[in-house]
């Protein structure tokens, strides 16, 4: 898998819709007949990319958002799952 | 933060997926086609105003997928109305079309409306097939539509049902579908429900088509990589284990028939000692959750033997109701694909019919097409016409 270094600038990938499914309680990623549900936490990653903020921005904001620390490793490990499924690109 | 233990639901979960059928209309007259073989005498279709309520409706009980369906939905000039209520609503929108009436004008408002999708359908590789087999000269129409669909940017799929007349073309299809930039390309291998079922022993390929249509998609996945991702659907004659249809009995699927029937399944109205409920006198909600007709094989009450006692019944959930009403006369029968059905034999005597070269079977029933004389003849036979011949 492809290392998504903290300096890049992911987003959601081009013919995927992120939205938030209230009758789910969850981000889910749509697609030619298809969905995602997406867990809590990579919910919380997804949501947060624009295409501007980097991976270190994203890191920083859940970690005050949840008051801890050392997220970095999770958060760059989720990306590079999601990039190799094609739901982001940097 | 509260602790207290969500009680165990036995409501199923929302109708994820909400197929929308806008009509029964359709230019084509594919042999294969699913729509119920009486289709010619279904009642009036809903209004505008109906299917704007249904989609406000579902969306409401989460619904999020909705495909634009038919016959061929194009046919409906409120098409573009009801997708961009759709769109505004949060679905993700798809049009499954024929190609036959998407004119760029056309695609220049479906896209203002906020269509996200086209799913397009090829009967084949070649013009000769294509258009035999929809009894209709559109493939080279189906080319400049796929053209058209790419220039507004959408996702493309395309759609080839598969089956004996076609299987031997496979790679020329998938090298269509790379040709003409489709993102997805589903070979569905034919299911033999509604004119496929009446057609039954013209399209079911033998064991050793299947084989090498298989071997040869592998070999194309393996060397076009990510540019295309090609879905094989196998056909269920060919398993010992039925398919999990439709992922569970109202489970994720709703569909709206012209007429305003709403269905666990787009086949499912020739159970016909069923009451489905319409959407012009239930709410979506009640329908999905409290009528009758989407409760009645969801989880596992309604089981026979083999299915109550088998220790896969979670696995497959009994198979495909339809195919169990179809082959063996009683929609709460075990599929008979499964080998454990008593019925298992008819799924393996159309097996082993298929398996002799077409020069040595006799008595040949011509193909059927789908066209609305076939359709009243079909609907007047004092038997099931709706079942294999």
């Amino acid at each position: 898998m492809t290392e998504i270094a903290l300096d890049a600038r992911p987003r959601v990938a081009g013919h995927f819709r992120l939205q938030w499914e209230e009758v789910q309680k969850s981000w889910v990623l749509l697609y030619p007949e298809g969905m995602v549900k997406l867990n809590g936490s990579a919910g919380e990653i997804m949501s947060r990319l624009d295409g501007h903020k980097t991976v270190a921005d994203v890191v920083a904001e859940l970690e005050r958002a949840f008051d801890t620390q050392a997220l970095a490793r999770d958060v760059q490990d989720f990306l590079a799952l999601a990039h190799k499924q094609g739901w982001v690109q940097t | 933060m509260n602790t207290t233990a969500t009680p165990a639901s036995t409501q199923a979960g929302p109708p994820l997926w909400l197929l929308a059928e806008l009509t029964y209309r359709c230019p084509l007259h594919c042999v294969f086609c699913y729509n119920p073989v009486d289709y010619a005498t279904s009642g009036p279709e809903l209004g505008t105003d109906d299917w704007l309520r249904v989609l406000r409706e579902a969306r409401a009980a989460g619904s999020v997928q909705c495909g634009f369906s038919g016959g061929e939905p194009l046919l409906r000039d409120d098409l573009e109305v009801l997708v961009a209520e759709a769109h505004r609503l949060g679905f993700y929108t798809n049009l499954l079309t024929s190609g036959v009436g998407l004119t760029e004008a056309r695609a220049a408002a479906l896209k203002a409306a906020g269509l996200d999708h086209i799913q397009l359908s090829f009967q084949d590789s070649t013009r000769e097939l294509n258009d035999f087999l929809s009894h209709t000269k559109t493939f080279d129409l189906k080319r400049r539509v796929a053209d058209i669909i790419k220039s507004h940017g959408w996702p493309m799929v395309m759609n080839c049902v598969i089956h004996r007349q076609n299987i031997d073309h496979i790679g020329k299809i998938i090298e269509l579908a790379v040709e003409l930039g489709a993102e997805y390309l589903e070979l569905a291998n034919n299911q033999y429900y509604s004119w496929a079922a009446v057609n039954r022993e013209q399209l079911l390929p033998s064991r050793e088509q299947l084989q090498r249509a298989e071997a040869l998609t592998n070999e194309y996945r393996e060397k076009l990589g990510n540019r295309i991702r090609i879905f094989f659907v196998v056909p269920d004659y060919y398993e010992e284990r039925p398919k999990k249809c439709m992922n569970g009995w109202g489970n994720v699927f709703l569909t709206v028939t012209p007429d305003g029937t709403a269905l666990p399944c787009h086949t499912a109205k020739m159970i016909k000692t069923v009451d489905f409920p319409n959407v012009r006198d239930m709410h979506i909600d009640d329908i999905w959750h409290r009528s009758p007709g989407f409760n009645l094989f969801r989880g596992f009450a309604w089981m026979k033997d083999p299915c109550r006692s088998c220790p896969e019944k979670e696995i497959d959930l009994g198979g495909c109701r339809c195919q169990a009403l179809m082959l063996s006369g009683d929609a709460a029968n075990a599929d008979p694909v499964c080998s454990k059905s008593a019925h298992h034999h008819l799924i393996e005597q159309a097996v082993a019919q298929a398996q002799l070269p077409d020069a040595q079977r006799v008595d040949i029933q011509p193909l059927v097409f789908r066209d609305p004389k076939n359709s009243r003849e079909l609907a007047a036979r004092s038997d099931t016409p709706w079942q294999p011949r």
